[in-house]
């Protein structure tokens, strides 16, 4: 079973999440890095801005024709002599890898960056079957030494700082000698590459994910910046791929055109370290590759996003752009939003999975501020994706009850000038006449989650159109 | 700019010599800031506008962002006919300008004749500066202010309007003021309309980081287009005891800057 999710307590996890001094700490790098690399590899490239219009159309392509695609996929894999399992939920996924594990006689897995993999839980059910699953990114590597989930779709340790990765190191790698030097980042990074290359070479199956599959060849894509999804899906005899079913390009030149953007959304790099391309098992002239190659495509509710206004999150490439600039993804982390994934992503697909009774708090967690939808390769209107979960929200009367009677209070003047007119001006000339000393108010009846952190500024006193009234009525006298 | 990929600052395809606007205020700035709403009339008539105010109340925003269509369609509504007849509608706030302009259309989209009237309305509605500079091509409004201003870019007006480059050319024309620009000028304040209480946590913890930044800027004024977001800067500011003025953009173009700037206490021994 997938992790329970804790997006319904999302205020309660931000809580955690704001007094944690260190967390607080380790966000302050998102806010600069991404941001700043990403602006300056998009600045060098003039046809930027085409490519994210041509990313989003070719998704949006490929989406209108899913089923042709994806069954076109599964042709070409099957021509190549690889095996296609087709999953509906996150149960089916984890019982055909299991299946897969178990006819290899797996005792170890090595695994690459997969999201998806954590959506579906794996590396529990793996556990419970006895297979021990080992994550060899080193991001992964180190939540999965700390039983966390990952905090970023493509950096999921970046809530840690070195000082922690050191301690779990020592922690958990204790036939090395206690007196070694683990100071600096790249000695961490060196024990991290001596253990998995162990791992690597004892490992029966290989599981990664895939940025892209390509109709037209049967072939699954991984970017990656260390070579350790090169060795978990070359050095195993069976290596499975598993992808959710929106991944499907028709062409290799479409997968070629969505790279562009890719690596420069996320990481800032104008390509990735590595960009994998795996079509079929090992051939016999080939120098390496598995014996099988499998691939388990997931739905898990996202066909039935199909059809909806929800169609366009489906045109996600995973580059975590939509997080590095969000301001409340700054503020809590990806941890506090409680489930897979984290960020205005998130905040749209999460109640898509796993239900908006459950995720509510998610959509509503945004300032609207924008910048998401402004720096997203393939131009998803997040913002507009939010409001379409309050609308359904408010429709299905999940809304907080202070909301909902505010509204209607509000809305109940502001739909008749005249009242409202009369109401206001007496309301803010009292309220004026109060705050007329200090011109702000420490605390105020009923607006405590303002001025609990926040003075509340005065009004001026008396209404802009009662005043315009007087003034244009004098002019006339 | 890479990061925005929204359209340019609309603009008209020709104007009357003297253009009949109608100011939409706003309810924020109804409420509780008039001068910023006076201000905005003397900016417009300098620039040879007959500024009118019909009877209004707000653009619906609240509700639109609570996911209340139907009280947003019929505040809507009620816009859409007060402002008939006005060659251009202007408000000082990127916000609801953004609302009408960006988001009108979408409401009505199931009913093609209020579709076409709230198209006709957006196509007629334009942010303060953004009419003062792209549509009368106007900035010389003979101000001065002495001091150091830094600017807040507010998020609706920076992303859904193109509003950027406007503020800072009508700045440049007010004699004695210089600009300072603050770090991660356009980054959202955290304020968010209803977000502000709904997450007032963390619309603090976004906030603070607003007010470093003012603060490390060194200005001793801080301007900005949208008075929700100057209401939650300034009040931060109050609480961490930060000598900032803050004031919309709009007072300081029209030179009335003799009232108190936001959350601050009016001068000794008046009223």
């Amino acid at each position: 079973m997938t992790a329970q999710p804790t997006s319904p307590q999302f205020k309660q996890n931000a809580t955690r999440a704001l007094a944690d001094a260190q967390l607080q700490r380790a966000l302050g790098n998102v806010r600069q890095g991404f941001i700043e690399k990403r602006a300056a590899v998009a600045a060098k490239l003039p046809e930027f801005e085409a490519l994210r219009d041509s990313a989003r159309d070719i998704k949006n392509h490929a989406l209108e024709h899913l089923d042709i695609y994806l069954e076109s996929y599964e042709k070409k894999v099957t021509e190549a002599g690889g095996h296609v399992h087709w999953a509906r939920d996150a149960r089916e996924a984890r019982e055909a890898i299991l299946a897969i594990c178990r006819k290899a006689g797996a005792k170890t897995v090595t695994k690459g960056k997969s999201m998806i993999s954590e959506e579906i839980g794996l590396n529990a059910a793996l556990e419970d079957a006895s297979i021990t699953p080992v994550e060899t990114d080193l991001g992964e590597y180190i939540i999965q030494l700390r039983n966390e989930m990952p905090s970023h779709i493509i950096a999921p340790a970046v809530h840690l700082n070195a000082t922690q990765v050191e301690s779990d190191f020592r922690r958990v790698h204790n036939h090395l000698d206690a007196a070694r030097d683990l100071s600096e980042p790249v000695q961490l990074l060196g024990e991290a590459r001596a253990v998995l290359r162990e791992r690597f070479l004892a490992a029966d199956v290989g599981i990664t994910g895939a940025n892209f599959l390509i109709a037209e060849t049967g072939t699954s894509v991984i970017v990656t910046n260390e070579g350790n999804g090169d060795l978990t899906q070359i050095l195993p005899r069976v290596h499975i791929v598993i992808a959710s079913i929106e991944k499907v390009v028709p062409t290799l030149d479409d997968a070629a055109q969505i790279l562009r953007v890719l690596a420069r959304s996320a990481t800032g790099q104008e390509m990735s370290v590595y960009t994998t391309f795996s079509t079929g098992p090992r051939r016999p002239e080939d120098a390496d590759g598995p014996d099988e190659y499998h691939v388990v495509i997931l739905d898990n509710g996202r066909s039935s996003m199909l059809g909806t206004a929800f169609q366009d999150m489906l045109r996600c490439i995973r580059c975590g752009a939509c997080m590095n600039h969000c301001p409340v993804y700054h503020a809590v982390g990806g941890h506090a939003y409680g489930w897979v994934y984290p960020g205005p992503m998130g905040a749209v697909l999460t109640p898509s999975l796993i239900g908006v009774d459950k995720a509510g708090h998610l959509p509503n967690a945004s300032t609207f501020c924008g910048r998401c939808e402004s720096v997203c390769p393939v131009r998803i209107p997040l913002p507009k994706l939010m409001r379409h979960w309050r609308e359904r929200e408010f429709e299905r009367h999940l809304s907080p009850a202070t909301v909902r009677s505010g509204l209607a209070f509000w809305g109940f003047f502001a739909r008749r000038p005249a009242l409202y007119r009369l109401a206001t001006r007496v309301a803010m000339a009292g309220l004026g006449w109060l705050g007329r000393d200090k011109g702000k108010f420490a605390s105020l009846p009923l607006a405590g989650n303002w001025t609990d952190y926040r003075d509340f500024p005065a009004p001026q006193g008396g209404t802009f159109q009662s005043q315009w009234k007087q003034r244009r009525q004098g002019a006339a006298k | 700019m890479a990061e925005t990929g929204t359209p340019n600052a609309a603009r008209p395809a020709e104007r009357p010599s003297r253009p009949r606007v109608g100011l939409f205020v706003t309810c924020l700035v109804d409420l509780m800031r008039p001068s910023i709403g006076f201000a905005a009339v003397k900016l417009l008539e300098q620039a040879g506008c007959i500024v009118e105010v019909p009877e209004q109340t707000c653009c619906g925003q609240p509700a639109y962002n609570s996911g209340d269509r139907e009280t947003t369609r019929a505040i809507a509504l009620r816009t859409i006919a007060a402002f008939e007849g006005y060659d251009y509608v202007v408000a000082p706030s990127g916000s609801c300008a953004g609302m009408i302009r960006a988001h009108y259309h979408e409401l009505f989209a199931d009913d093609p004749n209020l579709a076409r009237r709230a198209d006709e309305l957006s196509s007629r509605t334009y942010e303060l500066l953004n009419f003062l500079v792209d549509v009368l091509n106007f900035d010389d409004f003979g101000a001065e202010f002495d001091g150091e201003v830094t600017y807040h870019d507010s998020c609706s007006g920076l992303r859904e309007l193109g509003i950027k480059a406007q503020p800072r050319r009508l700045l440049a024309g007010v004699k004695g003021l210089k600009l300072v620009e603050m770090a991660e000028n356009e980054v959202c304040c955290g304020f968010g309309g209803t977000f502000a209480v709904k997450y007032g946590e963390i619309s603090n913890s976004i906030v603070e980081k607003k007010t470093a930044n003012v603060s490390a800027s060194g200005a001793g004024t801080l301007l900005a287009g949208d008075l929700g977001c100057l209401m939650n800067m300034a009040g931060k500011l109050s609480r961490e005891g930060k000598p900032v003025q803050v004031r919309h953009i709009a007072e300081v173009l029209a030179g009335m800057t003799d009232t108190p700037p936001i959350a601050a206490a009016p001068p000794k021994g008046r009223g």
